[in-house]
């Protein structure tokens, strides 16, 4: 995974990228959380400084976005699709395994794994569905969330 | 020497998601062993999900299809000859005899599967950019006059007709214009643009042009919801692919018209698929819902004229313009012209996208292509359009797919999702689930879909436990009222939809409601 160090430089460059532009703030904001996984609060004050924009502004901006953390996550985030299509094949208990599994809630972390809800992936002909540090996988039943979760840990 | 083989195996997420990439690794790593010549080419789906992994191997001009291949299934196929489209357990015979696929009326979707989605050549060797090049020479009149009569509506789910918007759009007069291209599928049950977009993304490229063309916009704004990241490392080679051969960017092909597109990420809202919301997102900000007027069309992104439309009403427009927009306008009934892409989810045993026109009953779309639920257990419910769609009863799939009749029983198409439920379905828990849905997606403008979400899910939760049933039924109708009321867009404007087909027809679910939140 990339480097999760806060850096002033690379807010910068992440900001120059973007032409320094307030209207590229969500663009911009989802380049940060790419890079270090979230948004702290020292990068919404330097990006409202960088871009013009009042800190109310950029955080407003942060917290209505379900993307943009302003916790650090762990390593490896899980998400599990929430939405009809994957309830109807079992959603729900899937997510109780998965909270069981990785010792964890939605919105939580243990042991380095962030496990958080997500309202659809676009894979609701092979549903259930989850993403594992940003890959669909798609007919997943408890049997084969452990096994991609074990892969996951293995990637370490 | 024999020329190398083409083999294709879909590069899409769901395909990918149950194994594409391996079953491509092992393609590759048998034929490397085996020493065969072979051409190894990742298209888009053909839409028969189910079916994924796909694999086809062209044979004499045919491509010869098989289904379910797993990567432990590659070394057996590549044995029983799969070069030569030899027999195997998995080998479906010719793709196109596929009944799922032969019944289809493929009119937008028509090259997704068939080519490769970021090679201009393949691209150019059907049919594109010839619609553009049409466009350029029939000119811009021709082209609103063609979507106007072709009857095209809107496919994001509101269904409004698309000549209309464009003509308005046009005949705004303004320095500068935008194509907005939805992108941001956030509906459960839908996955047709991202089908699209990974399949076939030249020809979005090609229909925000003509687009841009037709309504005097020199630029556009893909707005790509963060959740499809396959389909954002897609779009960003096409765009590449079109800029570095001059069908994007200044005067493109010596045609005298500019045209680019910016590709912009959503950040995991929903309301951002409602078109104000998502303009308010493309401008850096919060996805908050604007008032209207002013329509979009007249003060749209950045203030200027706009014409949002979603994926799907953009990639029909090519073929309206080449195949001319009476081909179009015969397909559908009433005032539902031409296809749609259903899409088949949840719990069915075929899953994956029927391109039909119009009309048919949802009940054939269910039984004949999706072959029922994937449990085999009865059918007891079907979410049409998405979250903030009407749940409808296995007595209700003879319903023709029309947009009109749809609304006139409190249900609607939208983007033409459908969720099927087995009988072991808890409705009160999908009831509940709309207005938690709606609490957890709201972006707080209206106070109506703002607070009345969070007190559905209170009241939804008094009557599971029993608490003043009837008392708690009366006050949760309502809230629908006023939620629908008084709402400025479909959020808190139709999550009352899923939760009174609830209460309609599987009331009964809330006294037995046994997994209690």
């Amino acid at each position: 995974m990339a480097t999760r160090r806060i850096d002033k430089e690379t807010t910068s460059e992440i900001v120059r990228h973007f032409g320094t532009r307030a209207d590229m703030l969500v663009q911009i904001l989802q380049a940060i959380v790419m890079r270090y996984g979230w948004v702290p609060e020292e990068t919404i004050r330097q990006l409202a400084d960088e871009v013009n924009l009042s800190r109310a502004d950029v955080f407003g901006v942060v917290t209505y976005y379900h993307d943009f953390r302003t916790e650090p996550p762990g390593n490896h985030i899980v998400k599990v699709c929430q939405a009809e299509a994957c309830q109807a094949m079992g959603s729900r208990a899937l997510t109780k395994h998965a909270r069981k599994a990785l010792g964890a809630n939605l919105h939580e972390t243990n042991d380095d794994v962030t496990l958080e809800p997500v309202y659809c992936l676009g894979n609701c002909a092979c549903a259930p569905a989850v993403m594992i540090d940003g890959k669909t996988h798609g007919r997943v039943n408890p049997a084969r969330f452990d096994e991609l979760v074990g892969a996951m840990k293995d990637s370490r | 020497m024999k020329p190398r083989s083409k083999i294709y195996v879909p590069r899409e997420t769901s395909s990918i998601s149950v194994g594409a990439d391996d079953v491509a690794l092992g393609i590759a790593r048998e034929a490397k062993r085996t020493g065969t010549s072979i051409e190894l080419i990742r298209n888009g789906s053909r839409g028969a999900t189910w079916l994924e992994p796909l694999v086809e191997v062209e044979v004499d001009g045919t491509r010869i299809a098989y289904g379910s291949v797993s990567a432990s299934d590659v070394p057996g196929i590549f044995a029983a000859g799969l070069v030569d489209g030899g027999e195997h357990p998995r080998r479906l015979g010719p793709v196109m005899e596929i009944d799922y696929l032969a019944r289809q009326d493929r009119w937008t979707f028509w090259r997704c599967g068939l080519i490769d989605p970021l090679s201009l050549d393949d691209f150019r060797a059907h049919k594109g950019f010839s619609a553009l090049e049409k466009a350029f020479g029939d000119g811009a009149d021709a082209v609103l006059d063609a979507v106007s009569d072709s009857g095209l509506r809107g496919r994001g789910g509101a269904g409004f007709p698309t000549g209309i918007k464009w003509r308005t759009v046009a005949a705004t007069a303004a320095d500068q214009k935008y194509i907005a291209c939805n992108a941001d599928e956030g509906d459960s049950g839908t996955f047709s643009d991202r089908m699209l977009m990974e399949g076939d993304p030249l020809g979005l490229i090609e229909s925000m042009a003509i687009a841009g063309f037709a309504v005097g916009a020199s630029k556009g704004y893909i707005y790509l919801r963060s959740e499809y990241p396959l389909t954002h490392s897609i779009l960003s080679r096409a765009l590449d692919v079109a800029r570095d051969t001059g069908w994007l960017g200044t005067n493109i092909q010596d045609s005298g018209f500019d045209f680019d597109i910016e590709l912009h990420l959503g950040a995991g809202s929903y309301v951002c698929g409602e078109e104000t919301a998502m303009l308010e997102s493309l401008e850096g900000k919060k996805g908050i819902v604007r008032y209207k007027p002013p329509l979009p069309a007249h003060e749209g992104l950045f203030g200027k004229p706009t014409a949002v439309n979603n994926v799907v009403t953009l990639g029909s427009v090519p073929n309206i313009v080449n195949l001319g927009a009476e081909r179009y306008a015969r397909m559908g009934v009433n005032r539902s012209k031409g296809t749609l892409a259903f899409q088949l989810a949840g719990n069915i045993k075929r899953g994956g996208l029927v391109e039909k026109s119009f009309g048919l009953p949802l009940r054939e779309l269910i039984e004949d292509w999706g072959g029922g639920t994937a449990s085999g257990r009865p059918v007891k419910a079907v979410q049409v359009g998405g979250p903030l769609g009407a749940y409808l009863t296995a007595a209700q799939l003879d319903m023709p797919l029309d947009y009109e009749a749809f609304i006139e029983i409190g249900a609607m198409i939208g983007h033409g999702g459908i969720v099927v439920f087995d009988d072991t379905v808890d409705m009160a828990q999908q009831a509940r689930f709309a207005m938690e849905f709606c609490a957890i997606e709201s972006c707080g403008k209206c106070t109506p879909c703002r607070i009345g979400s969070t007190r559905g899910v209170e009241v939804i939760d008094r009557m599971i436990a029993g608490e003043n049933r009837e008392e708690n039924y009366d006050l949760l109708v309502e809230l629908c009222d006023t939620m629908e009321g008084a709402s400025l867009c479909a959020m808190g404007g139709m999550t009352p939809y899923p939760v009174r087909s609830v209460l309609q027809h599987f009331a009964e679910d809330f006294a037995s409601s046994g997994d209690k939140p």
